[in-house]
């Protein structure tokens, strides 16, 4: 009886579908190892706040200008008050250092430097420099780039203590309170958000491009020359697919449990739900990709074109909210994105099965009408 | 024809956007028998054989196999014939054995039949290698082991032996010579080595720009108009034309080889009387060679091309 079943052909084309996958190295790098690296490196940056450091230009033409007797200069001033270190760096003459202590944000350190205002400029235009500073009539003058945050930041923090002389840096931070609630770290966003990945890029790499292979290498021909049943065979792609995909999420989820001691808050049964109507929505869109090229460079376009928009819009790694508003609506229901905002929901907000039905019915009702289409256009030869 | 044939192809015609494949061939083949469509690349083979296998659809003409067409018929047609495309790859990280159970499995057949595959084709030292690390002398034959899975009625093996090595070629050559002695199996295969149509052929068409050329038993071929001896010689400047009328064979002139070319019935005495013609006009022959006519020459003086041009 077992052997009957283990000579049946779905069993069969399962168990070679398994097989051509997992003796290819590269599958466990990239299906297993490769998103846990992610998770880990992105994890860590994002989440334990080191020392930042702003380099900010002085520009010198302080010989050039005459000054008004009784005017000090507020740049040097500032400089002294408060104990600047000389830094020896070996691409600036003159470098000196202060650091705004703050044990909330994170300390910043901020480079001064003094060169001639062209040079300033090219600095700046290349992203070294963050702000330049000139004074002019014993008038302070910020130039930097308002589009950026960061030179923005730096901007507000200095001009806060280079405006009142005499002042120690130290921010007061007494009434700033860090969230260390669980849910609400930017690791709590990401690790649903890599899954979600996950799942899109093992499917639509895993099925669309075992299809066009097996298409180029005339395989597909001389199966479908056989009684192969052709549903037979993609449902085993799919199902091997579907299979990997669930141990990599799981071995994800708890290195991510072992390492940031992430929790899912919400329902099982309904992360189960949305996993499976995720990986058919993209199983489905796997085979309608693949139905028709039999060129393995145009198949890597195809998957590129559909993968790409949504890895970045989707909120994968950071939330599509800055977006133009008109924009939003597209992207919450672009398939990644519903697959990644349901598993954060039941990860984070505790979402249950209520919350999971309707993106659940609209992924799986997608997928199986893309299964459907595409097997309708399939090219077997 | 009182025998029923396994296969029948009537009138049947093929083009593709820039070419005409197939321009209306029909054959006939009786069970157990070996049928060779020879002819150089491009010639229409591989879509005529296509067509028989039912992976492309004839355009004109009708196809039958055991008098069945393929409109309809596809699974119970698949299950009697064997095919091997030309170079098709199978899965790279599949052992052999592996491969066979999964071709098995589409036509329910079950381990044991793999074994005699494995057996039938040599391949039992390979059976727990990867596909990727066949040579293609062992990928062919594992082509070939699936193509026979089924105990097929008919086979179909497109260039079979293209691209191997002499030894490789000959242990393909002696899987099939077994089979036609323990089997009744039909075979249709294509190629354009005329000696793998003389070794294993009981019957050869010889295709050219999608239609036959000429057909018939090797012996009828090779008989054409009874000249079956060839003899070939190099001259210093090319033989003159309209020279050998005195002759009862003709001579002819490859001006790119530099060489000159006659068909004689009789070597013993042909040979003689064109040395002593070659020394009245004062002509040096070099590098004589005399052999059996083959295919190859057919189709040369068919054609003016060799057949693996």
């Amino acid at each position: 009886m077992i052997e009957r079943i283990r000579e049946n052909q779905f069993s069969q084309l399962i168990l070679a579908h398994l097989k051509e996958t997992i003796r290819e190295p590269g599958v466990l790098f990239w299906g297993i190892i490769f998103p846990i690296l992610m998770s880990l490196g992105l994890g860590i940056a994002f989440t334990q706040k080191s020392d930042s450091i702003r380099k900010v230009a002085i520009i010198d033409d302080s010989t050039r200008v005459q000054l008004p007797v009784g005017k000090k200069l507020l740049i040097s001033d500032f400089l002294k008050n408060n104990q600047a270190k000389n830094v020896i760096d070996p691409h600036y003459k003159n470098c000196r250092q202060i650091t705004i202590r703050d044990d909330k944000l994170g300390n910043l350190s901020v480079l001064f430097l003094t060169m001639a205002w062209e040079e300033a400029m090219v600095k700046l235009k290349q992203g070294e420099l963050n702000l330049v500073l000139m004074e002019k009539n014993g008038q302070l003058e910020y130039h930097f780039d308002p589009l950026n945050p960061d030179a923005q930041l730096t901007y507000l923090k200095l001009s806060k203590f280079i405006s009142r002389p005499g002042t120690q840096v130290s921010e007061n931070t007494d009434m700033i309170v860090p969230m260390t609630l669980k849910g609400t770290r930017y690791i709590d966003f990401l690790i649903p958000g890599l899954m979600a990945m996950g799942v899109m890029m093992s499917s639509m790499w895993g099925i669309s491009y075992n299809i066009i292979d097996k298409r180029s290498k005339k395989l597909l021909r001389r199966m479908v020359a056989t009684p192969m049943k052709k549903t037979a065979f993609l449902s085993a792609l799919i199902t091997v697919r579907t299979g990997m995909n669930f141990i990599e999420s799981v071995l994800l989820f708890i290195f991510a449990a072992l390492v940031f001691h992430i929790s899912i808050q919400g329902s099982i049964p309904a992360l189960f739900l949305i996993f499976i109507a995720g990986n058919i929505a993209f199983a489905g869109l796997a085979v309608f990709i693949s139905s028709h090229t039999r060129n393995t460079e145009v198949g890597n376009g195809l998957i590129n074109v559909v993968v790409m928009p949504m890895m970045i819009l989707s909120g994968i790694f950071f939330s599509y909210h800055n977006f133009p508003d008109w924009s939003i609506t597209v992207i919450k229901n672009m398939p990644l994105t519903m697959l990644a905002d349901g598993i954060r929901s039941i990860f984070t907000e505790g979402a249950g099965l209520t919350q999971i039905a309707i993106p659940a019915m609209i992924l799986s009702g997608g997928g199986i009408i893309l299964f459907i289409a595409g097997l309708k256009m399939f090219r077997w030869h | 024809m009182n025998k029923q044939a396994i296969t029948e192809v009537i009138d049947v015609w093929k083009s593709f956007k820039t070419v005409q494949a197939v321009r209306g061939i029909s054959m006939r083949i009786q069970p157990g028998e070996f049928l060779a469509l020879l002819g150089p690349n491009g010639a229409g083979k591989t879509t005529l054989v296509e067509m028989i296998e039912g992976i492309q659809k004839p355009d004109k003409g009708e196809i039958y196999i055991e008098g069945k067409s393929w409109n309809g018929n596809e699974k119970e047609l698949q299950n009697i014939i064997g095919i091997s495309l030309q170079e098709t790859h199978f899965i790279d990280k599949l052992t052999v054995a592996e491969t066979l159970m999964l071709f098995a499995s589409f036509f329910r057949l079950d381990r044991g039949r793999v074994n005699e595959i494995i057996e039938m084709t040599g391949l039992e030292e390979k059976r727990k290698s990867y596909v990727v690390n066949l040579s293609g002398g062992q990928r062919q034959r594992l082509a070939l082991g699936i193509a026979l899975l089924n105990k097929p009625k008919l086979l179909l093996l497109d260039e079979p032996t293209t691209g191997l090595d002499p030894n490789a070629r000959r242990e393909v050559w002696e899987i099939l010579r077994k089979l036609k002695k323990d089997t009744g199996t039909s075979l249709i295969l294509t190629t354009h080595y005329m000696e793998e149509a003389e070794q294993l052929c009981d019957y050869v068409m010889i295709i050219d720009h999608g239609q036959v050329l000429r057909e018939g038993s090797l012996h009828q071929l090779l008989r054409d108009g009874n000249d079956d001896m060839m003899i070939e010689f190099t001259l210093n400047s090319p033989f003159p034309e309209g020279l050998d009328h005195s002759l009862d064979f003709n001579i002819q002139w490859d001006d790119n080889s530099r060489k000159a070319i006659a068909f004689v019935k009789n070597i013993e005495t042909d040979l003689l009387r064109l040395l002593s013609f070659l020394r009245e006009h004062d002509l040096q022959p070099g590098n004589l060679i005399w052999r059996k006519k083959t295919l190859d020459d057919l189709f040369t003086t068919l054609t003016g091309r060799h057949l693996n041009d």
